[in-house]
């Protein structure tokens, strides 16, 4: 024991002759000399060191020394020195000694850890974006830069709505009740109940009246997001998890909840449709992970398929949960934005009709993409299970819509003569640039999935890979980015677990950029033909 | 069916089912009240006047006029509609960046100049509620806690703790030094944390003060500072009430003390201050949160939280363009104080007429009443008996202490600037009833005092039957209100 310090210090003074001088102690571990307290001081001493010099060469910035995470409590017993704010630069390391977390005295929470590893910015997601962003295409003033197709915005029918606007606006300024003190005062969290009244004629209007929603199941929030967020925090516990179809587009919801996300894997074979039978088996294999499944949340019509739920397929879907005793979540954020030949079927209808227990089934919505103002921040959740709706009611004071931006689409959406031919003309107009879109595609021998709504096509590229996996999709994807300059989602970003599928937003183009795109897709065909 | 079962409960999360959001308490049995008979003028002038309500009614005027010459910052006018849809479509968790330069110009611009804030530091937030809790989300994990003190903002009991699962210790601060927050104080919560195994990852406290309407003074806050430095945790200022200083001393805020000589050695990763426009300008339906953070980490984690609680982009169009119009701030804020301090001022000199004293204050859209000579005994009990009388009988809604965790009964919080100059004048006439009524009491014997007691007690049956059914059938009122908002 009393030669454990002589043999640290010696193995911190590095040069080659040190390597003798670890792996002598070692031995002795390994024979039984030292005992445990070497052969865990040791390795865990040589680590943090080599943590350490890892670190000292990065470039840090000086005031980061407090983001570094202390190592974890499970590994902690065997550095005491370490852990007790000794003044030593410490490395993030959270992810490599202790997956559990931190705890002794790190400074930020787990949640601000796991974004200082800047995992998510790496992502082809954000790479892709930022990448846009800083080198936007425009027809004339910078025709080689990025054309973006993958911000899943509606910009072809943002006119009609300011058109509406135009014709209005001075009619509405001269409202006599719209004073200051309305505007400006504290309102209930959970929407204004002119605006519930608005957001459920318009969502029955976006499902072509199929189902009336009534606004006292509705609670207002600040978006789609906050909205999904603050239904797992009210129907999961931390460490539950939540079956979704994949692909899906992630979303933040496990980061604060806790929540698991399992992916239920969807196949091209299939269309992409969901099989109750791959959700069974997720739940399975979920239970025997000791993993506890509280409900299944999907997107209909989907993101990034663009596929619409058939009436058998939520019959089933709600049968499965019914069996196992779950709620669903139904995302239909995109349910004014189907343009597809079959109707589009809520899960409201299905509630509605058959003799399903409303209790379980809750949706959320939102005007981010139906009426395209995702900058406005107005989000629904609609439920019949008043338990829910009365715990939501509460949480949705963390997200609430500001108060101006609801009375003006409190008069937008009471304009039923607007909402009706808004829906009808953003559909006309998102099925012909997706047709044109699609064909255009098809001409380069590239092939999509049928979708029915949404702002995108699901392309299949898997011929065009070169390793039929992950990596031959992130490098085709690095290839569309950088030589193409075009930013495409690839699906590995949506958890599909078909290699080659890319998200292509087409709504943000106008008719013109079409021909660019497939031009400049053209260009690396024919490149990785030529080099093939 | 399994879900309408007995057990529909259990089919939600802990989260869902716990109490932890406080609204069963029986704190908010005043706003019940207000919910079923609000006040008003013409229609019902017998009704509860609505005082436990931090809201800043004062300057609306003001708002109003800037808005009609203003027609560009909306985009619902003729001459803002261009901006439409680029504001519409824009959902850049950064926010605009004309939205960030106008608030960090409104920070320096409310505290006189005296420090400079970052644009790129400022973070979006829903709300005050919002950015606390994004604040608490970042510095904290479930099970750690946080030192305020105490008496406090009573939902920051829900807001900190409710999602986060972060626990709140009080530091307890005494009527005999002017609830002044003392380091022994703070020295003692943090040891009692320590021993019981709690891990302690910082401190908020709101300056000026919710519910004191006091501001810190420099050297207290560099002791804070100093402490929370020398322990490497947090510290967490929540603002919100900057701009309704309308006295001295002056307002000192954080941002400053860092840059003092003497305290600028301190780790500055380990401060961060919450603010808001729903005090300082009125505009609590804005749902403005800001979290400024001096650590970069914070920052760019607070701002990927931002995406759950956004603010509406014709929102911070608009507050661009008010914000940066530097004329109108500087009146804005001259005119605030000003009306806030003729407000406080009358107020309190109406209470110090029958004998009601507050606590001195500077800052803030309520104050400290100290009600202990109207209480029968010194406990809890006597307070919420008095607090309900008030409610029931003077109509008042006001706040009792105990709901801020006040540990010496008899204070009430007492919100002045959420109405117009004639509701004053009612309240402080019922008031005056009601003290009054209480001293002919006083002035008898003992056991007369008791009768008269519960003869006012018995005169409240009816309404306290009213006021039990209203609590007992679901909270249904026409006006559906979070309660106890600040």
């Amino acid at each position: 024991m009393t030669n454990s310090p002589t043999k640290t210090t010696t193995i911190s003074s590095g040069g080659a002759t040190s390597a003798m001088r670890v792996i002598v102690p070692l031995q002795g571990v390994v024979q039984g000399r030292g005992g445990l307290f070497l052969g865990s001081v040791i390795p865990c001493a040589l680590f943090y060191f080599w943590q350490l010099y890892l670190k000292r060469n990065r470039n840090r910035r000086p005031s980061s020394n407090n983001n570094n995470a202390e190592s974890g409590s499970s590994g902690s017993t065997h550095l005491p020195d370490v852990s007790s704010g000794s003044g030593l630069q410490r490395v993030h390391s959270r992810i490599l000694l202790s997956p559990k977390g931190t705890s002794g005295q790190s400074q930020v929470s787990v949640r601000a850890n796991s974004v200082i590893s800047k995992q998510i910015d790496s992502s082809p997601c954000f790479v892709g974006l930022n990448k846009a962003s800083q080198d936007p295409y425009d027809e004339f003033s910078n025709p080689d830069g990025v054309i973006q197709l993958g911000l899943d915005e509606n910009k072809l029918s943002l006119d009609l709505v300011q058109e509406w606007l135009a014709e209005n606006v001075s009619r509405w300024m001269m409202a006599e009740d719209l004073s200051i003190s309305g505007i400006a005062t504290y309102q209930p969290f959970d929407g204004l109940l002119e605006l519930k009244v608005a957001v459920a004629g318009f969502m029955s209007q976006a499902v072509d009246n199929s189902v009336s929603f009534s606004p006292s199941q509705m609670v207002l929030t600040g978006g789609a997001t906050p909205a999904l967020e603050i239904l797992s925090f009210c129907l999961a516990d931390p460490g539950n998890a939540f079956l979704v179809p994949s692909p899906y587009y992630p979303e933040d919801v496990k980061w604060r909840t806790g929540v698991e996300i399992i992916p239920v894997p969807c196949r091209s074979a299939d269309n992409f449709s969901l099989s109750i039978d791959a959700l069974d088996r997720a739940f399975n294999q979920a239970k025997k992970r000791g993993l506890k499944v509280r409900g299944v949340i999907i997107s209909n019509p989907s993101n990034p398929v663009g596929n619409m739920f058939s009436r058998e397929t939520l019959y089933n879907l709600l049968d499965f949960a019914t069996e196992k005793n779950i709620h669903v979540i139904s995302n239909e954020i995109l349910a004014g934005s189907s343009y597809g030949g079959e109707e589009f079927v809520s899960i409201a209808e299905i509630i509605d009709s058959e003799d399903f227990d409303r209790n379980r089934v809750h949706i959320v919505y939102g005007l981010s993409k139906d009426l395209s103002l995702p900058g406005f921040r107005v989000g629904a959740i609609y439920t019949c299970n008043e338990n829910v709706l009365a715990v939501v009611k509460k949480l949705t004071r963390f997200s609430s819509i500001s108060v101006p931006t609801q009375h003006l689409l409190i008069q937008m959406l009471s304009d039923a003569k607007f909402v009706q031919q808004f829906i009808k003309r953003n559909r006309e107009r998102l099925r012909r640039m997706y047709s044109l879109f699609v064909s255009g595609l098809k001409q380069l021998g590239i092939e999509c999935t049928k979708s029915s709504g949404g702002f995108y096509c699901w392309a299949d590229m898997s011929r065009l890979i070169r390793s039929y996996n992950e990596k031959g999709e992130i490098e085709l994807w690095d290839n569309l980015l950088n030589v193409a300059k075009i930013n495409a989602t690839p699906g590995s970003s949506c958890h599909c677990v078909e290699p080659g599928w890319f998200r292509l937003c087409f709504t943000t183009l106008s008719e013109k950029d079409i021909s660019t795109v497939m031009r400049r897709i053209q260009k690396v065909l024919e490149t990785r033909k030529s080099l093939s | 069916m399994g879900f309408e079962s007995a057990n529909n409960n259990s089919i939600l999360s802990k989260l869902a089912i716990n109490e932890e959001h406080g609204e069963n308490s029986p704190y908010f049995d005043g706003w019940k009240a207000y919910d079923n008979d609000p006040f008003h003028p013409l229609k019902h002038p017998n009704g509860v006047i609505q005082m436990g309500l931090a809201e800043n009614q004062l300057c609306f005027d003001l708002t109003e006029e800037w808005i009609k010459k203003n027609p560009k910052a909306s985009i619902c006018s003729t001459e803002g509609i261009k901006s439409f849809k680029a504001i519409a479509n824009f959902q850049d968790y950064h926010g605009l960046p004309e939205f960030r330069r106008a608030i960090a110009k409104f920070m320096e611009k409310t505290r006189g100049g005296r420090v400079t804030f970052d644009p790129d530091r400022v973070v979006m937030a829903g709300g005050a509620t919002g950015a606390n809790e994004t604040i608490i989300f970042c510095l904290a994990d479930s099970g750690d806690a946080f030192l305020v003190p105490s008496p406090y903002y009573s939902a920051f009991n829900r807001d900190l703790r409710w999602r986060t699962g972060v626990e709140l210790i009080p530091i307890h601060c005494e009527s005999c030094n002017n609830f002044q927050i003392t380091t022994k104080a703070v020295k003692e919560a943090y040891e009692n944390a320590q021993k019981a195994n709690i891990k302690v990852k910082g401190l908020i406290l709101t300056n000026p003060s919710n519910p004191l309407g006091t501001t810190l003074d420099e050297d207290t806050l560099k002791s804070l500072l100093n402490f929370t430095n020398q322990h490497n945790i947090h510290l967490v200022c929540d603002e919100i009430y900057t701009a309704t200083v309308f006295d001295t001393p002056q307002f000192v805020s954080i941002a400053e003390v860092l840059n003092d000589n003497e305290t600028n050695y301190c780790n500055k990763d380990l401060v961060h201050i919450v603010y808001s426009l729903s005090k300082d300008m009125g505009l609590p339906g804005f749902r403005i949160g800001i979290v400024y953070s001096f650590n970069d980490a914070v920052v760019n984690c607070a701002r990927k939280m931002s995406s759950f609680g956004l603010i509406s982009t014709q929102t911070q169009h608009f507050l661009a363009a008010m914000l940066s119009d530097e004329k109108f701030v500087a009146n804005y804020l001259a005119e605030s104080a000003k009306r806030l301090a003729k407000r406080h001022k009358y107020f309190t000199n109406g209470l110090l007429e029958v004998g009601i004293k507050c606590l001195k204050s500077n800052a803030g859209l309520f104050c400290w009443m100290d009600l202990r000579p109207l209480l029968r005994e010194s406990t809890f009990d006597s307070e919420m008996s008095l607090w309900r009388v008030i409610i029931n009988e003077v109509k008042l809604n006001v706040s009792p202490g105990s709901s801020f965790d006040c540990q010496e009964p008899g204070f009430f919080r007492v919100c002045f600037a959420n109405m117009d100059d004639e509701t004053v004048d009612i309240a402080l006439s019922r008031i005056r009833r009601f003290v009054g009524v209480k001293r002919s009491g006083d002035e008898s014997n003992a056991v007369e005092k008791k009768q008269q007691w519960k003869k006012n007690n018995l005169r409240l049956s009816f309404s306290k039957r009213m006021y039990d059914e209203s609590v007992l059938s679901p909270l249904s009122s026409p006006i559906p209100h979070s309660p106890q908002v600040r």
